[in-house]
């Protein structure tokens, strides 16, 4: 396999160099410090996996990505997480590895590479997100029936014998479980990560010790629904 | 206490490769003065999002150097300066000077 490395950091460029040096049949046919130089590069030549850091000034990881016609596979290398929910909605993108990386860690993205294959990719966008919009649920409040379109949920809080509904737009007070409303909701987009709360997956900007962010909620993280959370982020 | 910074994630990638070990430290004594400048120029004229993304940059050193808890430092700095706050300037400037120091004995 081939490949080449895109990072503004030459500290960042050597050790993905060095990590993949470790890897027989692996080259490193060149390395660049912008998006821009690579789009040109890959015009010319064919190549196997990119190495993308996705938080590069200009011309970020996304904006490349959503740039290539016919991608090859692509891993993502950053410092944070914040963007693993956005970057999996790329077929093309295989992996996210966090910095520093360990030569383990990328051993175990070498493999899935190679698992995987040279199948095509595509830069497109999957289509399990839309697979959703459209869908809604109707709550009741004051006798009236109100729909809300499950992808503008954010966050469900547990209140007492009601819950709140926030949504991109408003908050909604039902007169229900939180247990009820979780079984009217599809797993591939809600989860329960406290007692009290179920979140939109989706909808995470940031993940701290133990608490999540979703628009501008707060949400905090209970030790037993962590392993879950964490093996959901792991599998998007 | 601020923390020590260490070579250790670099020796356990270099193995027995020491051009590698050396490489990468002739490129960080090279890279890190210039971001910290940048890094610099734009505090001071209180460019707070062209600071945000150095802090972004720099941070990425603070781990790979070992450093943990100014990585955590650095990523709650780069948020505050992205809510137009420089609450954690001060103890910043104290990381990036021990580095400073550090990469001179390397």
């Amino acid at each position: 396999m081939n490949c080449i490395i895109i990072d503004d950091e030459a500290t960042a460029r050597a050790i993905v160099k060095q990590l993949c040096s470790k890897i027989p049949d692996l080259d490193v046919i060149e390395e660049f410090d912008n998006a821009i130089s690579a789009i040109k590069f890959l015009n010319q030549q064919r190549i196997d996996v990119i190495f993308l850091d996705i938080h590069m000034p200009g011309f970020s990881g996304v904006d490349f990505v959503q740039t290539l016609k016919d991608p090859p596979h692509i891993v993502l290398t950053t410092s944070d997480t914040n963007f693993a929910i956005e970057a999996y909605e790329y077929e093309c993108i295989v992996d996210y590895l966090v910095k520093p990386i360990t030569q383990e860690r990328f051993d175990k993205c070498i493999n899935k590479i190679e698992s995987i294959g040279s199948q095509p990719s595509k830069s497109q966008k999957t289509t399990q997100p839309d697979a959703i919009e459209g869908e809604d649920l109707y709550i009741n409040i004051d006798r009236r029936l109100i729909k809300l379109k499950l992808s503008e949920i954010l966050v469900i809080e547990a209140k007492g014998d009601y819950i709140d509904v926030k949504t991109e737009k408003e908050e909604y007070r039902v007169h229900t479980t939180l247990k009820k409303i979780k079984e009217k909701l599809p797993e591939k987009l809600f989860l329960q990560i406290h007692r009290s709360y179920i979140i939109n997956f989706t909808k995470i900007i940031d993940i701290e010790d133990n608490s999540v962010l979703i628009a501008k909620n707060v949400v905090p993280i209970s030790r037993s629904n962590r392993p879950e959370l964490m093996r959901r982020l792991n599998l998007l | 206490m601020i923390e020590r910074p260490n070579l250790k994630y670099v020796d356990e990638l270099a193995g027995d490769d020491v051009a590698f070990r050396n490489q990468f430290i002739a490129i960080i004594k090279d890279e890190f003065p210039v971001e910290k400048k940048e890094y610099l120029d734009h505090i001071t004229q209180n460019r707070l999002k062209e600071t945000a993304e150095m802090v972004h940059k720099l941070k990425h050193k603070f781990n790979i150097l070992g450093m943990e808890k100014s990585y955590q430092l650095a990523v709650d700095y780069e948020k505050e300066l992205l809510m137009g706050k420089t609450d954690g300037k001060l103890k910043f400037m104290t990381v990036l000077n021990a580095i400073e120091s550090y990469i001179k004995t390397i």
